[in-house]
């Protein structure tokens, strides 16, 4: 129970992480029709100017800071580059964002060296929540979930309650009819992407120093949030919101699990010796498998349910 | 090269063909240094693996995430066959071992074809990606067949030496890849001529007509993936033979990103594109990578340049001049031309000089003593920043003056000879 408990807790913090990280990707995607390769540098960049703004003035103001400059970045991006490749059709602003992440990761590299820098948790925020029954639950998880819940919440507000919200949702589906009412498409592109950016960044700031940052930071959960917008459904927010949550779980309770094939085929009276066929297969424990499990998620929802868990369109 | 088509033989493909082949054979002897050696080797085996994505990519427009999957499986079959034929216990001639891997390469592009040619565009592109992630991450889950993160290594000089080849000299292991290199080439472009190959680009440029004319547009993307997934394999196991170990480096996104980088540098709007880019390419990770740590900053520099300003790659920069040539109008696009190449030249070495004195400050380990352009100075003093970064600022201002020069000219021979063609 205890594991239970712990582990949810700690999957849910980190698919709302995963959910700041895909639900930019997602709106921009149904936006624009642009899948941002570069999306998880945006995540790096904003590890990346938190540790360089915190080593200044602390981690308070990075944490407005360095979403605004990362968001700051991919409005320009979008400006002077999506923007230039766009009549070049889909795929050439997919290899654009995809020539980024490779530009990005490289700047990183070069700024701040191959290792890891020392992007620590502020001190006020170190130490336990709350003991669930043996185990402390450490206050910066519940800070993690608390800004991104924030986050969230604003988000909905925005895109449902605001002006530039109903613009943003209005041009998602008839970008024209919104042009023709004298509305500015391109800067509603821009201002999404930008958004998209500065929300990604934010979820760098919280994220970098909850687990680690380092250049391989952005190739570890990019290609997670690919899977977590695909399962989600290609351009759904609320399919993404439950993705993220669902993969955030999956991968927390998996890293923690020792079962292998070979118990559950004990249960019915057969033993895995070295002699069975495939027994390396059957031996594997659900923690080795871990880092597979996503993305086998991924390949049977496009065989069995190919717009995905909430998706309304067909590929 | 019009007026060499004499039909029925096509004395111009003839002419190209063999001069590509004379290529192969006279380029070890021109260029003797090993080290040249192996730079071309490792050429010939990524032509073929450049060539095969671009069936996916150019012919078939499908954007795969996830290539190095095929030549990958394909490298650790070939290098687990070798390892047999060392033991004794199968006996096959090394030289057929590309087949080995083009098989490995087949089988699992019929298993996942079927999974990832279900949709065209985006969805293909992320289901690909998704497909590569999960096999880089199988290969370290299962160490026995893939080595883990050491990977598993070989010996090429087994087997009986076939006419005294034993693959031992890196000249041996050049020319078996010319061979299966030139092999490829041409089985690759006999196959842009055949019905699927057509099918392919009909089923790219318009799939809901090809599928009015009668023809199931996902077989026609799985068959084409198979096809690629085959020569990725030939390609991954002559990598194998060349040097001597198979790492999950074979599989992974890098590798897969790489390959995407090099068509798209070369072209995928012609099939010799990604030959181009590949020779590009291999000189940007082999020659470059020895000289300076940045050098896949300067690659992705390139490549966005590539995506911003020259989407149809360097074969369709070449294939532009082609008809201004034949008008014998080139003369007048040479002193742009010259103009342009050397500010961008200049922008270049302005940005070069900034790069490389940020890595120098950024790594501790470094003295910021340095030296560029035969020029030695230290990166902590302002002087040298200042003065790439004027280098840089001027270059970027003449190439944009330069190249607005050259966009003149080349209008006004454009209409000049549109005018005199009806």
């Amino acid at each position: 129970m205890e594991f239970f408990i712990v582990q949810l807790l700690n999957g849910i913090s980190y698919g709302l992480l995963l959910f700041m990280l895909s639900s930019g990707l997602t709106l921009v995607f149904s936006l624009m029709g642009v899948l941002n390769f570069a999306h998880a540098s945006f995540y790096m960049l904003g590890a990346y100017f938190a540790y360089q703004v915190s080593t200044y003035i602390g981690f308070y103001p990075a944490l407005v800071i360095a979403p605004l400059l990362v968001g700051g970045i991919g409005m320009l991006v979008e400006r002077y580059g999506l923007r230039k490749v766009h009549r070049y059709g889909h795929v050439a602003e997919l290899l654009f964002t995809f020539g980024l992440a490779y530009l990005i990761d490289e700047a990183v590299h070069l700024v701040w060296g191959r290792a890891a820098v020392e992007y620590r948790i502020p001190p006020s925020l170190e130490g336990p929540l709350f003991m669930v029954f043996t185990s402390q639950y450490p206050i910066y998880r519940g800070f993690m979930m608390l800004v991104s819940m924030a986050m969230l919440v604003s988000i909905w507000l925005m895109l449902t309650r605001t002006r530039i919200g109903l613009v943003i949702q209005a041009a998602l589906t008839h970008p024209q009819t919104v042009e023709a009412l004298g509305h500015n498409v391109p800067r509603v592109f821009m201002l999404v992407f930008g958004g998209g950016a500065a929300l990604a960044g934010l979820a760098g700031v919280i994220g970098g120093n909850a687990f680690v940052t380092e250049p391989g930071m952005a190739a570890a959960v990019g290609p997670i949030i690919f899977v977590v917008v695909v399962v989600g459904g290609m351009g759904s927010l609320a399919g993404a919101f439950v993705a993220s949550l669902l993969i955030g779980c999956l991968q927390t309770f998996s890293v923690g699990l020792d079962w292998k094939f070979a118990g559950l085929f004990a249960r019915f009276g057969w033993t895995v010796t070295p002699e069975t066929p495939f027994a390396t297969l059957w031996n594997i424990t659900l923690a080795q498998a871990a880092p597979v499990l996503p993305y086998l998620l991924m390949v049977l929802i496009l065989i069995f349910r190919p717009r995905g868990l909430l998706g309304t369109r067909d590929g | 090269m019009a007026n060499l088509r004499m039909p029925p033989v096509n004395l111009g493909r003839w002419l190209l063909w063999g001069s590509t082949a004379l290529l192969f054979i006279v380029a070890p002897l021109v260029f003797t240094q090993g080290f040249a050696l192996t730079m071309m080797t490792q050429m010939g085996a990524f032509i073929i693996f450049a060539l095969s994505y671009n069936m996916l990519l150019g012919q078939g427009g499908m954007l795969s995430f996830g290539h190095a999957v095929y030549s990958g499986l394909g490298a650790y079959f070939a290098v687990h066959a070798l390892n047999m034929i060392g033991k004794g216990t199968l006996a096959f001639p090394v030289m057929l071992l590309p087949l080995v891997g083009g098989s490995a390469g087949l089988v699992f592009g019929v298993l996942f074809g079927y999974v990832t040619t279900r949709k065209a565009g985006t969805t293909f592109a992320m289901i690909s990606l998704g497909i590569g992630e999960l096999v880089h991450a199988c290969v370290l889950m299962f160490p026995r067949f893939f080595g883990g993160e050491g990977g598993i290594s070989t010996n090429r000089v087994v087997g009986h030496p076939f006419l005294g080849l034993t693959f031992g000299p890196a000249i041996q292991v050049y020319y078996l890849v010319a061979f299966w290199c030139f092999a490829c080439m041409i089985a690759m472009f006999a196959l842009t001529q055949t019905p699927l190959g057509r099918m392919a680009n009909a089923v790219r440029d318009n799939p809901e007509r090809a599928e009015f004319v009668g023809y199931d547009t996902q077989k026609v993307r799985f068959l084409q993936l198979v096809l690629a997934g085959f020569f990725a394999g030939i390609s991954g196991a002559l990598s194998c033979i060349n040097f001597e170990i198979v790492t999950d480096e074979n599989v992974s996104a890098l590798r897969s990103g790489g390959v995407l980088l090099a068509t798209f540098i070369g072209g995928t709007g012609f099939f010799f594109g990604p030959i181009i880019g590949s020779v590009v390419f291999i000189f940007f990770v082999v020659a470059l990578s020895g000289f300076t740590q940045a050098w896949l900053l300067y690659l992705g520099l390139f490549f966005l340049a590539m995506v911003l300003y020259a989407p149809g790659g360097i074969a369709s920069l070449l294939m532009m001049q082609l008809p201004v040539i034949r008008a014998g109008r080139f003369r007048r696009l040479l002193v742009p031309y010259l103009l342009a190449l050397a500010a961008g030249l200049v922008a270049f070495a302005g940005l070069i000089g900034v790069v490389e004195m940020v890595y120098r400050i950024s790594d501790a380990s470094l003295d910021s003593q340095m030296s560029l352009f035969g020029v030695g100075f230290d990166a902590k003093s302002p002087q040298p920043w200042i003065a790439f970064a004027l280098l840089l600022a001027a270059g970027l201002v003449a190439l944009r003056l330069a190249a607005g020069h050259v966009g003149e000219r080349w209008g006004a021979i454009h209409n000049e000879l549109q005018g005199s063609e009806p």
